[in-house]
């Protein structure tokens, strides 16, 4: 199949249904708003069903409802939408169901602003909804990205029966960039037998639920879990080592800061000062083990907000290098210089 | 010897947890009967609230889904549009429908979502200890309204059926009551219109079932059916409040 330019947001749905999604519940919100508009296109073509929810925590409890029904279901919205969807993601994750969420980030906190951010770092990998759960995040830096991303969002959501997010930000979604839609490796995916789609009167009951009434089981259910996610923590982390080799600096950033960090280390290189580039692929599980083989005298995180993925790289150091912090926020994309800037500050080369 | 009863099949033959003489029993028989009467238990996905009834899950035997608290009607439109030939219901109290679901109950109606809701209006928050509800009588006492509800400072109770009667997308909303067998009987006639209706594909149905809650009222359980008649029937006034046009 031949490259197409499209604009991120609808490359995205496109993916989605090139994923075999035909179900979409959804709410407007800027600035993913052209997902939702494409699959109210598209989907009633295919046979598929696009709906407009009464809000956020409608659309994803009509996921919830959707994908317990056993099939490919999708939503999307940006920051404040998705905290409301924080609810019916915890209950996707405590019923173990497959869906596939996409947030493109805007400003916060608050109604904070519609232009690009990576403000909800914590939110979406912290689990923002209650309880003790995880869910992939993934986050792409460029269009062709969140394709592939989106459509193998599908597939691990079947495969270990969770929520998969797909964390762009406003630049990601309202860009247009070439992409191809090329189907994932195929991952082997049992039938949904556990699905309510009626007994038939051939099977007992099947039941979609969260509640453990009983400490034990809740907390053997938690275990549980918790050895899912291991397992996900072994075989679905990723990350890209751009120059990172022989590099004094490593910036560590992602999505489309991670385009902005790859420009500011070619540019210092161009300078002489060996900087490169760790970017997390999934936040989710988080690349921790990818930072023992750095061997820099600094690290620098580069984020779209005040410093929320930084936790996630001290933790990874562990102490070992020195990390510091340089990001804009509110809706302000750094620029490259920027990042230059702070990194010969950080190795004695300021002015 | 001839069978004149026996226990539906649209139940499990699991003990209930509710309490004596609470009427959610009642309500869930009525609801099995009628499913395995027109042949559709097999064909049902049922859809259980947050409160007394947060366990209908384990107690209906056809597929059954736990939403979030008042969330069912927007669990169960996800299902529908997926399965729109299967029968797909939502069994909520009124603190789940009324209050935290008030929106997704009103846009699931709207949107004439063809599904059936069985809305229990005992008029108290059971399942957490009998706090007030939207649907609290007017110096009812709860344990948020320990001097009785005080409609100058929260308002009036809502009447749910007549408001959802409004929207064009409802189709049949009817108010019953299982406070005495002949009640009993017309709640089970009115389910079965209710899921007819949505069976025929006609739009959103309810019917609400104004129940008794003899913990947390503090009554016994005849005091409790006779304080429903005496003070939720005039309130909350039995009858149908919208009807399938005939030959539609």
């Amino acid at each position: 199949m031949s490259k197409v330019l499209m604009k991120g947001n609808e490359a995205v749905a496109k993916a989605a249904i090139e994923a075999g999604c035909k179900y979409f519940f959804g709410y407007p919100i800027t600035p993913q708003n052209e997902i939702p508009e494409y699959m109210s296109r598209e989907l009633p073509k295919i046979g598929g069903v696009f709906l407009q929810a009464e809000s956020e925590v409608a659309a994803i409890n009509m996921v919830y409802g959707a994908a317990g029904a056993g099939v490919r279901v999708m939503t999307s919205s940006s920051s404040p939408g998705i905290a409301l969807k924080q609810e019916g993601i915890s209950y996707i994750a405590g019923a173990e169901l497959p869906a596939v969420i996409v947030n493109m980030m805007r400003g916060g906190p608050g109604l904070g602003g519609i232009q690009p951010s990576q403000a909800d770092y914590f939110m979406c990998t912290r689990g923002g909804g209650n309880g003790d759960y995880r869910h992939v995040v993934y986050a792409p830096a460029t269009l062709q990205e969140a394709v592939d991303m989106t459509m193998e969002a599908f597939e691990v959501a079947d495969f270990y029966r969770m929520p998969v997010m797909v964390l762009g930000d406003g630049m990601i979604g309202q860009m247009m960039e070439p992409v191809e839609f090329r189907q994932p490796a195929k991952r082997e995916l049992e039938e949904k037998t556990w699905a309510s789609v009626g007994t038939k009167m051939e099977r007992k009951p099947n039941v979609i639920n969260s509640l453990y009434l009983d400490a034990k089981e809740l907390e053997d259910h938690n275990i549980r879990l918790e050895e899912k996610y291991n397992t996900i923590i072994k075989n679905e982390t990723r990350h890209e080592n751009y120059k990172t080799e022989d590099a004094d600096i490593v910036f560590v950033a992602y999505g489309t800061t991670a385009r902005i960090a790859k420009n500011a280390a070619d540019a210092l290189r161009e300078e002489g000062i060996k900087a490169g580039v760790l970017r997390p692929i999934t936040l989710w599980p988080f690349p921790e083990r990818a930072f023992d083989e750095l061997n820099c005298k600094a690290i620098l995180t580069v984020e779209m907000s005040m410093g929320q993925m930084i936790e996630d790289v001290k933790l990874s150091v562990n102490g070992r290098l020195p990390v510091h912090f340089v990001g804009r926020s509110g809706g302000m994309v750094p620029e490259p210089k920027l990042i230059v800037e702070k990194a010969k500050e950080i190795l004695g080369g300021a002015q | 010897m001839a069978v004149v009863f026996q226990k539906t099949k649209g139940l499990t033959d699991l003990q209930t947890h509710y309490c004596p003489g609470c009427t959610h029993g009642i309500i869930h028989r009525l609801v099995g009967e009628v499913l395995e009467e027109l042949g559709v238990l097999g064909e049902s996905i049922g859809v259980a609230p947050v409160g007394c009834s947060v366990l209908a899950y384990k107690y209906f035997n056809c597929d059954m889904q736990e939403a979030a608290h008042g969330r069912a009607p927007a669990v169960a439109t996800g299902i529908k549009r997926v399965l729109p030939d299967k029968v797909v219901f939502t069994y909520q109290g009124d603190g789940d429908l009324a209050s935290i679901g008030a929106a997704e109950i009103v846009h699931a109606a709207a949107r004439g979502e063809k599904i059936t809701t069985i809305f229990v209006n005992n008029a108290i928050y059971g399942m957490t200890g009998g706090q007030m509800a939207p649907t609290t009588l007017v110096g009812q006492k709860a344990t948020t309204s320990p001097y009785g509800r005080d409609a100058a400072v929260v308002g009036m109770p809502m009447r749910v059926s007549e408001m959802l009667a409004t929207l064009d997308g409802a189709v049949y909303v009817e108010r019953v009551s299982v406070n005495n067998p002949g009640n009993v009987r017309k709640t089970k006639a009115a389910i079965k219109k209710a899921f007819q209706a949505q069976i025929n594909g006609e739009g959103f149905s309810i019917v609400e079932v104004l129940s008794t809650c003899p913990t947390n009222w503090g009554m016994h359980p005849v005091e409790s059916l006779k304080w429903l008649e005496d003070n939720m029937i005039p309130y909350y006034p039995l009858g149908n409040f919208k009807k399938v046009e005939e030959g539609k």
